[in-house]
């Protein structure tokens, strides 16, 4: 699961395509193709910034964004990204889809399949969804978020982010702070981070620690200030309202009281530490206004890479080199 | 009609027999087991010595769906998948639809069973009424019916009061009372084993704290009342320490576990096929340590029954999600390779003990007539080929259900042939013994 530890892995290495026919998660990927989606991502990023903002790089492929599951940034982002990339896009919402009919998972995906797609963008509430396509699709799937197993675009995007800021994820101590039982974000971020060389701290309390945490290769703890501590990066994640009703903690209030980024807690960590959200926030909970809002902020900056990472990852999946000419 | 079993070894741990013998069986039933019988009269089968006669396997936990869910199984293509696993009887769970709670699901049963005509059937009654937890079932008159023994099995009695009702009241005949033990309030919507695996693929999981928390209700309420108490599909090392206190404090406590329990664990969830959903079944696949509880305890004596827990489930049910596929797997015919090759192979444990295992015991604990060749017992056989190399084939499976995580396996041990009532009812083509 974690990749041989290293100090220096945060340095190219050759590899020129995704030889996966999906990305289902980071657990898959190498370094060196980490990597390679993050550079890519680069040329991505300048895409977006041109007037006229569209490659011809995915044009006459078709890609199919089915989420089971309600998202607006993640959702926006894949659209934004395949648009640029010329691909024809089409988005089916649960709500609209003949699942409420009572069709299964797979039968929907081959109905999809038999119109011919060449990705498929998943998101579904259960853990495994995209591996499950992923054995009956030809298509190429790519895990936009599956129940609390991966998101290795939100990953690769705080990757991606933390890079432009910090020159290296190598090194770099990382705190993760929130829900971390449930969170896909957080799955993802410790194999990419532990991959690529980074010092994960995970904290929350240990009624939201998955069991046996310290097997990926990170630090667990329940005090707040010993994850902030010289932390180069502060990354929260989202609080639900109902793990209250599941007696996961008492009070939001609490909650905040105990474990909420507040300016007078960030002063333990570096003087340049990152504040990282992948959304959405509650203020005022997980994260103080103050601290989402304030100098040390790039939770905006997450959003407006996650276009460029995800141009990088449908570009690769779609073949990678033998199109370079077209960016 | 006679016929002689000449050359095998012969194992009959009810009667203390290990050695190469001949088994006589006159009819329906067992004449005698010695050396040198009188092959006068007698149709002689051929055995050698990697052949081993025992009395007729029997597995004390398997659904066999019907009435109501005929397109996992029946009672037909159970006891098919029955007797080419080696089984010469089957314990069934109440667990139908409608729940075998009463005298006419039984007969219903009982119907089908006399229809398929391969291994003997022995309906398990519902702890209560349409085991909702709330009313007792009509004990007595399902044992009338011919139930050998209750459960609410799905789910773990409702209540330790209902439970202690319900094991002061099977009491009165004998029969024990098999739980399924687990906490719900722990379980939650648990779908794996709460550890690494589970974390790592981002299952809901549910401890092994959760099934010993049941044991040690049911010991607690064995010890109040008396009775016995059986504990169904055990897989967490921390039950295997309860049942083994409370068998040292002289409880009646008895307990089974299933192949998949001291076979696999949880990195099955992760590979070869990541999020297999036939490798989900509750109680669910634990870690290491858990499964090497599992074979200690089979080892040491602690585990008093090999149970297959056999769930089929239709491959549509199986084809989704992993969390919202149901819970279970067939067992009837990888039982046998499975415990040779893991068990007897593996060291854990000699033949002798494995027969006491899947056969004499589960005859013990549910008073059935076989379990053993004694003179007069029923012709119920089982004849084994220990080194026979077998291979798992899902597609080949007689079960109506093909939900197994062992397709493809490569197996040492197997059935040669399954005698019920003096008639053979399987025999294996592969293992060239020739049998009427």
């Amino acid at each position: 699961m974690n990749a041989a530890p290293s100090t220096q892995m945060d340095v190219p290495m050759a590899a020129t395509s995704l030889r996966h026919k999906d990305l289902l998660g980071i657990a898959d990927l190498t370094p060196a193709e980490i990597m390679l989606v993050l550079e890519t991502a680069e040329a991505m990023k300048e895409v977006g910034l041109r007037p006229i903002k569209k490659v011809p790089a995915l044009r006459g492929k078709t890609v199919v964004n089915l989420f089971f599951e309600p998202s607006t940034r993640t959702r926006t982002s894949f659209e934004i990204a395949e648009k640029r990339l010329s691909a024809d896009t089409l988005s089916i919402a649960v709500a609209n889809s003949s699942v409420v009919k009572g069709e299964s998972l797979v039968d929907t995906a081959l109905n999809l399949e038999a119109m011919n797609p060449d990705m498929i963008v998943l998101r579904h509430a259960s853990s495994g969804a995209c591996h499950l396509l992923s054995r009956v699709c030809r298509s190429s799937i790519i895990n936009a978020g599956d129940g609390m197993h991966e998101h290795p675009t939100q990953a690769l995007l705080d990757a991606f982010t933390i890079r432009e800021r910090k020159k290296t994820l190598a090194g770099l101590k990382v705190a993760i702070i929130g829900d971390l039982l449930h969170s896909r974000v957080l799955r993802s971020n410790i194999h990419l981070l532990t991959k690529m060389g980074a010092q994960v701290w995970v904290c929350g309390p240990p009624t939201l620690i998955p069991t046996d945490i310290r097997r990926f290769g990170v630090h667990a703890t329940s005090r707040v200030d010993e994850a902030v501590r010289d932390a180069d990066v502060v990354m929260l994640l989202r609080i639900q309202l109902e793990r209250m009703e599941g007696a996961f903690f008492p009070s939001l209030r609490e909650y905040f009281a105990v474990f909420g980024m507040t300016e007078a807690r960030l002063k333990q960590a570096k003087p340049d530490v990152l504040i990282m959200h992948p959304g959405p926030m509650n203020r005022g909970v997980e994260i103080a206004s103050e601290v989402a809002d304030g100098p040390y902020s790039v939770i905006l900056d997450q959003v407006h890479n996650g276009v460029a990472v995800r141009m990088a990852v449908l570009y690769l999946l779609a073949g990678g080199v033998e199109h370079e000419e077209t960016v | 009609m006679k016929r002689l079993f000449r050359g095998g070894r012969v194992i009959d741990p009810a009667n203390g027999i290990d050695g190469f013998f001949d088994v006589l069986i006159e009819g329906d039933r067992i004449a005698k087991v010695g050396r040198d019988l009188p092959v006068a009269g007698a149709e002689v089968v051929e055995l050698t010595r990697d052949h081993v006669v025992c009395p007729g396997l029997i597995d004390i936990h398997v659904h066999l769906r019907e009435p109501g869910q005929e397109h996992k199984e029946t009672v037909a293509s159970g006891v098919a998948s029955a007797v080419a696993g080696g089984f010469t009887a089957v314990a069934c769970m109440p667990n139908t639809t409608p729940v075998n709670d009463n005298a006419n699901v039984t007969a219903y049963i009982l119907g089908k069973a006399a229809e398929a005509n391969l291994a003997r059937v022995y309906p398990i009654g519902a702890v209560s009424r349409g085991s909702q937890g709330e009313l007792l079932a009509d004990i007595a008159e399902l044992h009338g019916a011919g139930c050998v023994a209750i459960t609410d099995d799905g789910h773990p009695t409702a209540s330790a009061l209902l439970l202690r009702r319900a094991l002061e009241y099977a009491g009165m005949f004998g029969m024990p009372v098999i739980e399924h033990c687990e906490d719900s309030s722990l379980k939650g919507d648990g779908v794996a084993h709460e550890g690494f695996t589970a974390a790592s693929l981002g299952l809901r999981g549910m401890p092994g704290a959760c099934e010993a928390l049941g044991v040690e209700r049911g010991v607690l309420m064995a010890e109040l009342t008396g009775s016995a108490f059986h504990v169904a599909h055990m897989s967490a090392r921390a039950s295997i320490r309860a049942v083994r206190k409370a068998k040292e404090a002289g409880i009646r406590v008895t307990c089974e576990v299933a192949p998949h329990h001291f076979t696999l664990t949880d990195e099955s969830l992760q590979s070869p096929i990541p999020y297999d959903t036939n490798t989900k079944m509750n109680p669910p696949l634990r870690e290491a340590a858990d499964r090497d509880a599992m074979l200690a305890g089979i080892a040491d004596g602690t585990v008093d029954i090999l149970a297959t827990d056999h769930a089929p489930h239709h491959y549509d049910e199986k084809n989704v999600e992993f969390d919202r596929a149901p819970f279970g797997i067939v067992g009837l015919e990888t039982a046998v390779p499975l415990a040779f090759t893991r068990l007897v192979h593996a060291g854990v444990i000699g033949l002798p003990r494995l027969v006491e295992l899947m056969s004499t015991n589960p005859a013990r604990l549910l008073k059935l007539a076989g379990g053993t060749l004694s003179e007069g017992a029923p012709a119920d056989i089982t004849i084994l080929a220990p080194d026979l190399p077998v291979r798992i084939q899902a597609s080949q499976l007689r079960s109506r259900s093909k939900n197994t995580p062992f397709d493809g396996w490569e197996l040492r041990g197997g059935v040669v042939a399954t005698i019920v009532n003096g008639r053979t009812v399987y025999l294996n083509d592969a293992a060239g013994v020739v049998l009427s």
